[in-house]
């Protein structure tokens, strides 16, 4: 065994060895935890007499149930469509396009009702891969507070009254030659934008106007300058050997991070035939995924970002023989050797920038110039759509609004003065103008300023069309009749504009004009074929592009002044969540309740720290008890709970933005700060860092955050998480460094050979998961489609706090540092930056399963597939089989979450509109039960009776978990061990023919979590491997 | 109708068919007999798509709701029965002479289209409709009921004794039983009178002879009333048992349904398979209860006077004069008798498409029902047993080849696929 053992702490308050932390860190559940919330009981809850009420009281109320049975009413459709069977699903291919974020999509629907989206394999750009938040976007649909009909000065209206008064106003404006300007998002539907230019030719003097809430405007205008081409390219990370990000968060929240997802875990694929992978280098200040998923990760400030681009620009002119800029020196850590990297790559890297400064972005373009990668990793002939945002023509339109030059103005489906960071002064603007309209689906912070609403249908209700990059397009199509009374947008812009034509009749004679070019016999077929695969890609032409570097020189002094390499003061960088993003899906309980992939933080947001601020503040952080600090920013003062966050820069705090909302609905309500007033416009472009006037005024009152991860210890222990670095990893002969043995009579032995038990048979099907530690991003797609899939409820931060969040999927994130746990001063120093390390964890499915053998009703069994079952109508909720679960995967049912005015925030399933969501085929648990997953059986035997019906044997189409088919980086494989063509068989190099409940696995990556204890799994995890040099290891 | 009366009047018409089938071969303009194949493999299969797609609206011999089938190949020619089979409404609307006046003909029924079916499948079925137009309908569909009858009759008194001879054995061994107690007493007496005529008996004998029963002494005895307590005790318990067995057990619910649909006439008397109008039952976890759309296939023409049937025209709006729909529909609310609790998972295409039970397995004699009642118990004890029973239909079908393999090739209970196991059906 090797001595290189590393340390993982599942947070600070373990790295500091808190006393308190020592005495609870082996139990479950610590004693303080309090069970009884009940308060006046606290002496001893009910009394014999009480009982014997409640006994008699329930056989009574039993025997009365028992007299009649409920008339249950059954009615079947009048005239059946032909496609639509009782009980069976259809799938519609469509398309996931919110202020530029896209996906293309499946929607599963039962019965007419849309419940669950999964990714459409179809798609060159998301290839399968969805994102939690497109997961969770079905929810969002039956949603009780959107809006159910058009509104007329903040009352019910009706369509006709406010189209003839606003095409009346319209007009009036028009014919004395007033300025409308319709303001939306970043619009990327060709047939939209074709309506929105309609209308205003009729009404001349609109203009549309785009922003966007995270704007990308510093790329858009850097290429402009370098190129002439005014958009963001296509980036393509599959084929990129060296990866050097700027803070760009590509693999969460940057522009199309399912795409990049799908393209970087490509590169991170390793098996014992092709043993090469990427290189990935991060230079940021918040600890974002991409950060966290990096080789080599650099923590900078915001003012040292313009210098550090300027650094490698420097090394790479260097050794590439171009000549250089003159720039403040600084040494970045691992600046050189990301520079020597990317030029032995030349052609097969890529550095990319999140920055929105457009000065950075074309020195990035510069160093991508002189690596040669344009026409390989990035593409500036397909131009990409996902922002189009543009940050001075919005400025402009605030400027012109205050100044009473505007006199109509339509918001469509944006919500400006929450989300655009100029909400004060648009506030005060929207006063002046005469008409102004919301076509958004809730009355938001806009809408309800606005005098007329004509709410847009739901995605999931709409036709549209999408071209998230140049020739890539993508249909839209309805999967449920309206809900409301609400209209589609493009209609309400039809309709105003004159015209009498259906925006569905619209959209298909623009594709028949368009992109019909007989590639069908006719548009019919055309437009089916098209409808059924959701995607048409057409070809573009390619153009020679070259770069004008004239303005490097200039780009370079005006960096020289903007950053300095050693600001003192305190700096602010704001990020968007993987869960919540700009804020859009606020309302949505299942993003709400899902966990930070870094912090493990639901429900809010709040202030990241780094540990030597937090030691010189006095905030200690213990399971998620922290204090509130007083922060403030540009005269501004603000309170927020303190985050110690491991891997922040020195010297500056961390908020992410989409918080802090008034108006989204009872669930997104006054929850975390809202941090968009501090986005600041600098040189005319959004800037999401502040480098001056930002300070921090001390500690206030103590504070709970409700924190996922406060589980388990697993520190020091290599049986948890296993890794390598790909320099040993290559040498022949390699094995993994923890292999646990038992000493017997007979020598050492690996506990799988040992043991007490007769063992299962499994004569026909065993089902198993590969999940591969080396592409798991920790993205968090696969929580929420789980969640999704079986019916998981929300519980509510207070319920989270309590260590009783119910979902069964976890993704699990360690800190590493390679310091001894004894040497507090050099775990000090790794916690600094610190390695991270996701492991996805669910119910294991034991072949030896100790829940089993505990349980005294047996209501959790093994199956003859080897899935360990859990039955919900035998479970007493004794709780010894969480208990005895060495993973800490079993969920248990503390309180009814269904039909509970308490848990009203568990939207799914506490309204009737809600309830639509949920999946008939998997059981709404009530409270004192067990749950756990189940590797969806429902979609294991929906598979076994497809094969039966059609008489053959069971393949891999047939049925997969709902978190393998989320996977955006393919990190999840679901199958059937017993079969050997299937394919986790052939990925874990199973011995062929083996029948035995265990099996021999030959992929040497390959390893069970907590091996030791013979529990056998039937989950097998990848050893993650690190693609950094042993020397740096050391360091 | 009698069976006698029903076997003479098809060989009347059987031997009425064959007078014409050989006057109107002599005359027939064009012979397609050559193109219909004889194989009996596909008249079978031909059969087989007959019955369960056909035999709704039309018959051989007879006029249902479209035209007799008998000797159809010798009227049209084979490709224009294909067509019009596989889609009668394009031919009509082609404006085909002899297919327009058939579709006036029949009160402009529509078809459904059967454009599914291959061309092979419609010339097997084709093949069928020949072969039994040559058959006199006399002989065969005679043979088949009486064939019906006798088995029927078989399977009633296959097992055991029938159950009137059992009460007929019981009342036998009651009046035996009773015939013996009068002569015991006779017996009794006699004794008593003899042993009392009898000089020199002790007076304690002849106490013990002459004692009479103290009812009241007895009934006040411990003995008696431990005894009477038990029984009470042990009849109560039973009885609570038996009451709680069956709270949420609706075996024999009947309810009235809003329209009185009778299974007893279209199922039983017509013989309409029930997937006809259960369409979901092989494909789907529900088996569907139809949709007005698929009553109407045949109401637009069949009863329309009838007050049932209004109900089905209110519901859709259609006003059976003019043949027209509108827009004021009102969905039909069915009583729903079969309710298994949410917690349990059950999928129809799983035991009727791959297990082939017959729906009268469940649903008991439902061609019997003129009102649907609820047959089984529907209880975890009766889905548990019938899987420790049932044999695996794996026959010709490769999913289970690794269990038949497993199991030597021997039998297979559904039990030993996994059949009893938790998360088959609850999840």
């Amino acid at each position: 065994m090797s001595n290189h053992q590393k340390t993982y702490w599942k947070g600070t308050e373990q790295l500091t060895n808190d006393p308190s932390f020592v005495k609870n860190a082996d139990k479950e559940f610590p004693e303080y935890l309090p069970v009884n919330s009940n308060k006046e009981n606290d002496n001893g809850g009910t009394s014999r007499r009480d009982f014997l009420k409640m006994m008699g009281f329930g056989i009574a109320a039993a025997s009365l149930a028992a007299c009649e049975a409920p008339v249950r009413k059954a009615i079947p459709y009048l005239n059946k469509p032909v496609d639509v069977d009782p009980g069976i699903a259809n799938y519609y291919a469509s398309t996931y396009s919110t202020g530029g974020d896209y996906a293309s999509i499946v929607v599963k629907t039962r019965e007419g009702r849309p419940i669950k989206i999964e990714g459409n394999k179809q798609s060159p750009i998301t290839q399968g891969g969805v994102s939690a938040q497109v997961e969770a976007s079905v929810l969002s649909l039956y949603d009780q507070e959107r809006l159910v009909g058009p509104l007329k000065g903040g009352k019910a209206a009706n369509w006709e009254d406010i189209d003839k008064d606003i095409i009346n106003q319209l007009n009036n404006i028009s014919a004395s030659g007033g300025q409308i300007r319709i303001i939306s998002n970043t619009e990327n539907s060709p047939s939209t934008l074709k309506v929105i230019n309609q209308f205003a030719e009729k009404f001349g003097n609109t203009e549309h106007v785009m922003y966007d809430a995270v704007s990308a405007y510093g790329i858009i205008k850097a290429n402009e300058s370098s190129f002439g081409v005014s958009g963001i390219p296509s980036y393509d990370f599959s084929r990129a050997n060296v990866i050097v990000s700027f803070g760009a968060d590509f693999l969460g929240t940057w522009l199309s991070p399912i795409e990049f997802t799908k393209q970087y875990s490509r590169t991170r694929k390793v098996s014992s035939e092709d043993k090469t992978m990427s290189r990935h280098y991060q230079f940021e200040t918040n600890l974002s995924l991409s950060g966290a998923n990096a080789d080599y990760r650099t923590p900078i400030k915001p003012s040292q970002e313009g210098l550090a681009v300027a650094a490698l620009y420097n090394e790479v002119a260097k050794l590439t023989g171009n000549s250089g800029i003159s720039t403040t020196k600084f040494e970045f850590n691992h600046m050189a050797k990301a520079a020597k990297d990317l030029v032995a790559t030349r052609g097969k890297s890529l550095v990319v920038s999140g920055s929105n400064d457009a000065d950075v972005q074309i020195l990035v373009n510069g160093i991508n110039n002189m690596l040669g990668n344009y026409g390989t990793t990035i593409n500036l002939n397909k131009v990409a759509y996902f922002k189009k945002g543009n940050d001075e023509q919005f400025s402009n339109f605030i400027k012109e609004a205050n100044a009473g030059n505007i006199d109509a103005v339509i918001f469509y489906n944006s919500n400006p003065v929450y989300d655009s960071g100029m909400g004060v002064e648009l506030e005060k603007a929207l006063t002046k103008i005469a008409l102004t309209v919301s076509t958004s689906d809730r009355n938001d912070e806009t809408t309800s300023l606005v005098k007329y609403v004509a709410p847009d249908h739901h995605f999931l209700e709409s036709w549209n069309d999408a071209e998230p990059k140049q020739g890539e397009l993508s249909l839209v199509q309805p999967t449920i009749s309206p809900l409301f009374k609400t209209r589609q947008a493009q209609d309400s812009f039809l309709k105003w504009s004159g015209s009498q034509v259906a925006y569905y009749d619209f959209l298909r004679s623009n594709w028949e004009s368009s992109y019909f070019a007989s590639q069908e016999p006719t548009f019919d077929i055309f437009w089916d074929r098209t409808l059924y695969n959701g995607v048409l890609s057409v070809s573009g032409e390619a153009s020679e592009i070259s770069m004008n570097t004239a303005d490097l020189a200039s780009s370079a002094s005006r960096i020289n002044k903007n950053y300095t390499a050693t600001n003192n003061g305190m700096e602010l960088s704001l990020y968007t969540k993987v869960s919540i993003g700009t804020g859009f899906h606020s309302n949505n309980p299942w993003l709400q309740e899902l966990p930070d992939p870094i912090s493990k933080a639901t429900w809010e947001n709040y202030a990241s720290i780094s540990q030597k601020m937090a030691n010189e503040l006095g905030i200690k952080m213990f399971e998620g008890k922290t204090s509130v600090i007083t922060v403030t920013i540009n005269g501004q003062t603000i309170e927020i709970p303190a985050l110690v966050q491991p891997g922040q820069a020195e010297g500056t705090i961390g908020i992410a933005l989409g918080y802090g909302r008034k108006k989204a609905g009872k669930v997104g309500n006054d929850i975390g700060v809202d941090a968009y007033p501090f986005v600041a416009t600098v040189n005319g472009v959004k800037s999401y860092s502040l480098t001056k006037g930002v300070s921090i005024d001390g500690k206030g009152a103590e504070y709970q955050l409700a924190q996922t991860q406060t589980h388990q210890t697993f520190m020091g222990r290599e049986t948890v998480i296993q890794e390598a670095l790909l320099s040993d990893y290559k040498k022949k002969g390699w094995h993994r460094d923890f292999q646990p043995q038992i000493a017997t009579s007979k020598g050492k032995v690996s506990p799988s050979k040992l043991t007490l038990w007769n063992g299962h048979k499994y004569n026909n099907h065993h089902w198993g998961l590969a999940i591969d530690l080396n592409s798991c991003t920790g993205c968090a797609a696969c929580t929420v489609a789980c969640q999704s899939e079986n019916n998981i409820p929300v519980v509510g931060k207070a319920e989270v706090a309590m260590r009783r969040d119910m979902q069964w999927m976890r993704i699990d994130r360690y800190y590493s540092s390679n310091a001894d746990v004894s040497d507090h001063e050099g775990l000090e120093k790794a916690a600094e930056n610190p390695e991270v390390v996701f492991q996805p964890m669910m119910c294991q499915h034991c072949n030896n399963a100790p829940c089993e053998t505990v349980c005294p009703v047996a209501a959790t069994t093994h199956s003859s597939e080897g899935l360990n079952q859990m039955t919900y109508n035998r479970c007493v909720g004794t709780r010894y089989c969480a208990n005895n679960c060495p993973y800490k995967v079993r969920r248990f049912n503390w309180f009814k979450y269904h039909d509970n005015s308490k848990f009203d925030k568990n939207t799914s399933m506490n309204n009737t509109l809600g309830k639509m969501v949920l999946n008939p085929d998997v059981t709404v648990r009530s409270r004192g039960v067990m749950e756990k997953c189940s590797m969806c059986v429902q979609r294991i035997q929906a598979g076994k009776l497809q094969a039966k019906k059609e008489k053959r044997k069971m393949e891999d189409k047939d049925a997969t978990t709902a978190c393998a088919s989320a996977c955006p980086s393919d990190a999840i494989i679901f199958g059937d061990l017993n079969n050997p063509d299937s394919s986790i068989s052939q990925y874990l190099k199973l011995k062929n023919h083996d029948d035995e409940p265990i099996k021999e696995v030959n992929n040497e990556r390959a390893y069970h979590v907590l091996e030791e204890l013979r529990v056998a799994p039937n989950v097998w995890y990848m050893t993650k491997i690190r693609n950094k040099d042993k020397v740096n290891n050391e360091a | 109708m009698s069976l006698k009366k029903y076997i003479t009047r098809l060989s009347f018409i059987a031997l009425f068919l064959v007078g014409i089938l050989s006057l109107s071969n002599t005359t027939a303009a064009f012979a397609q007999d050559a193109e219909i194949p004889t194989d009996e493999a596909v008249i079978a299969n031909g059969k087989t798509l007959f019955n369960n797609n056909c035999t709704v609206c039309h018959a051989v011999h007879e006029k249902v709701v479209g035209p007799a089938l008998i000797n159809v190949h010798q009227r049209r020619e084979l490709p224009w029965l294909i067509n019009f089979i596989s889609n009668s409404q394009k031919v009509i609307q082609s404006g085909d002479e002899y297919a327009v006046n058939l579709y006036n003909e029949y009160s402009k029924t529509v078809m459904p289209s059967f454009d599914y079916f291959s061309e092979d499948e419609i010339v097997s079925i084709l093949a069928y409709v020949k072969q039994e137009s040559a058959n006199p309908p006399s002989s065969e569909p005679a043979a088949t009921a009486a064939d019906g009858t006798q088995s029927a009759a078989g399977a009633a008194g296959g097992i055991g004794i029938p159950s009137e001879y059992l009460t007929l054995i019981i009342v036998g061994f009651v009046i035996v039983l009773v015939l013996i107690l009068v002569v015991l007493i006779l017996i009794i007496t006699v004794l008593k009178k003899f042993i009392n005529q009898k000089e020199g008996i002790e007076a304690e004998d002849k106490e013990y002879v002459n004692q009479k029963l103290d009812v009241g002494k007895l009934v006040k005895s411990n003995g008696f009333l431990f005894f009477v307590i038990t029984i009470f005790t042990i009849v109560v318990v039973k009885t609570v048992i038996d009451g709680l067995y069956t709270v949420g057990v609706q075996q024999g619910y009947q309810p009235t349904q809003p329209i009185a649909f009778s299974h007893e006439l279209h199922a039983g008397q017509y013989e309409i398979e029930c997937q006809y109008c259960h369409t979901g039952v092989m494909i789907s976890k529900s088996a569907n209860i139809p949709s007005a759309n698929i009553c109407m296939n045949c109401h637009t023409a069949i009863k329309t006077e009838s007050k049932e049937i209004a109900k089905i025209y209110k519901a859709i709006d259609y006003n059976p004069e003019t043949a027209e729909y509108g827009d004021n529909v009102q969905p039909i609310e069915w009583v729903r008798i079969h309710n298994l609790p949410d917690l349990a998972y059950f999928n129809h295409s799983q035991h009727v498409n791959v297990g082939g039970i017959e729906c009268q397995t469940c649903h008991g004699p439902i061609e019997e029902m003129a009102v649907v009642k609820q047959w089984s118990t529907l209880t975890m004890g009766w889905c548990i047993n019938c899987h420790r029973e049932t044999n695996v239909n794996s026959k010709g079908n490769d999913y289970y080849n690794d269990l038949v393999k497993a199991h030597d090739g021997g039998e297979l209970k559904v039990v030993d696929i996994g059949g009893l196991e938790c998360a088959k059906c609850h999840y």
